[in-house]
């Protein structure tokens, strides 16, 4: 059910200002910016190892993860952005329970090609360390070579990818 | 259990600003990719800017040492092929992690499971992990590398140079389609800028 009678989204440059504001802040407070990724691997780490018991050696990359546990910063940060667009969504009436995506696709291709970039996202979110928040945003902010590297790398397969899925997202015609 | 509260907050903040800027909508942020909506290009570019400048600035008033930030080292192939991960995981999946889990607080199925999807693609992370950490994680010049170390200028020059390209890029897209002959009139009844145009 998709959201009735929406409130318009933000201003793009608003939106960006404000992002930047708290993008500082979280330097400010934090020495570090905002990130995901970090928190994605923590849960799945945390969540394997307890399905699994010795699923990880010592010397597997998630080993540390899975020790660490999930009381930390950045899995608290990533709580409370599920928290912030939930409120977000009720409060500009956007909320709507929906599988959302390509209009050519149906819902179980939807919810295959989901998985599917998650995946890819996931995986390549470790190879650069951060994610498009951790590495793209906050690498680039404090101008390190590293952040812009990633968004090029980024833009580049994702203008390449869109192009080929391009098709997928024509409307559908209503007859 | 300590809760780190500044990260709830902060996090709190980073999730209504994504939501509000319609980044849990697949739509929207694919259709970047295909340049036919360029509030991805906007919001990020314009954080990106008011931030380093902040951050730039913070340092000349001698509020904040560089050294005491994290600044992400270049592990070349690792950063870059990384980002052609998330990239492609974007034009395929519809998000990115962060978005995905904007996507799914606003009530989206595909957001959870992209999430699954990285939780999967984590794990596979992990099994060639050993197979490829000597190249992936291979440093390339010196610990946290800027763009202004590495061009030998100034941080501002950089930081003018990239609100130049936001400013420019920003227009052109603004402005494009908007015939400059036609009057007033016609500017007053133009869509509005931010509308996401209709696709063929």
């Amino acid at each position: 059910m998709r959201a009735t009678n929406p409130r318009p989204r933000w201003n793009p440059y608003l939106s960006g200002i404000a992002l930047g504001l708290v993008l500082f802040s979280t330097f400010f407070v934090s020495g570090h910016g905002l990130g995901v990724t970090g928190a994605t691997t923590s849960m799945t780490a945390v969540s394997v190892a307890s399905l699994v018991p010795h699923a990880f050696g010592p010397h597997d990359y998630l080993a540390a993860y899975a020790r660490a546990g999930l009381n930390s910063w950045i899995v608290w940060e990533v709580v409370g952005v599920v928290i912030g667009a939930l409120a977000g969504s009720l409060i500009g009436r956007r909320f709507g329970a929906q599988i959302d995506g390509p209009p050519q696709v149906r819902s179980y291709g939807r919810l295959g090609l989901a998985a599917l970039g998650g995946a890819a996202s996931g995986f390549g979110a470790r190879m650069a360390m951060g994610c498009t928040s951790g590495m793209g945003l906050s690498g680039s902010a404090p101008l390190a070579a590293a952040g812009f590297l990633f968004l090029i790398g980024f833009f580049a397969a994702g203008v390449g990818f869109g192009t080929l899925f391009k098709p997928l997202w024509k409307r559908r015609s209503l007859s | 259990m300590m809760i780190p509260w500044s990260g709830l907050i902060l996090g709190l903040l980073f999730g209504l600003i994504l939501e509000g800027a319609g980044f849990g909508d697949p739509g929207c942020l694919t259709a970047q990719l295909r340049f036919t909506n360029w509030a991805v290009f906007k919001v990020m570019f314009t954080a990106i800017v008011v931030s380093g400048i902040l951050l730039y600035a913070s340092r000349a008033l001698g509020l904040i040492h560089l050294s005491d930030i994290f600044v992400p080292s270049v592990y070349f192939w690792g950063t870059l092929l990384g980002g052609v991960g998330v990239g492609i995981g974007m034009a395929v999946g519809g998000y990115c992690p962060g978005t995905s889990a904007v996507a799914m607080a606003s009530g989206r199925l595909d957001g959870l499971v992209f999430l699954l999807g990285i939780g999967g693609g984590t794990l596979a992370f992990n099994g060639v992990y050993p197979a490829i950490k000597s190249w992936v994680y291979a440093q390339t010049g010196p610990n946290a590398l800027t763009v202004p170390q590495l061009l030998h200028v100034s941080p501002w020059v950089v930081l003018v140079a990239l609100t130049a390209i936001l400013v420019a890029i920003s227009w052109l897209v603004d402005h494009r389609g908007k015939r400059p002959t036609t009057g007033a009139m016609s500017a007053l009844v133009s869509a509005p800028v931010n509308s996401i145009q209709p696709e063929h």
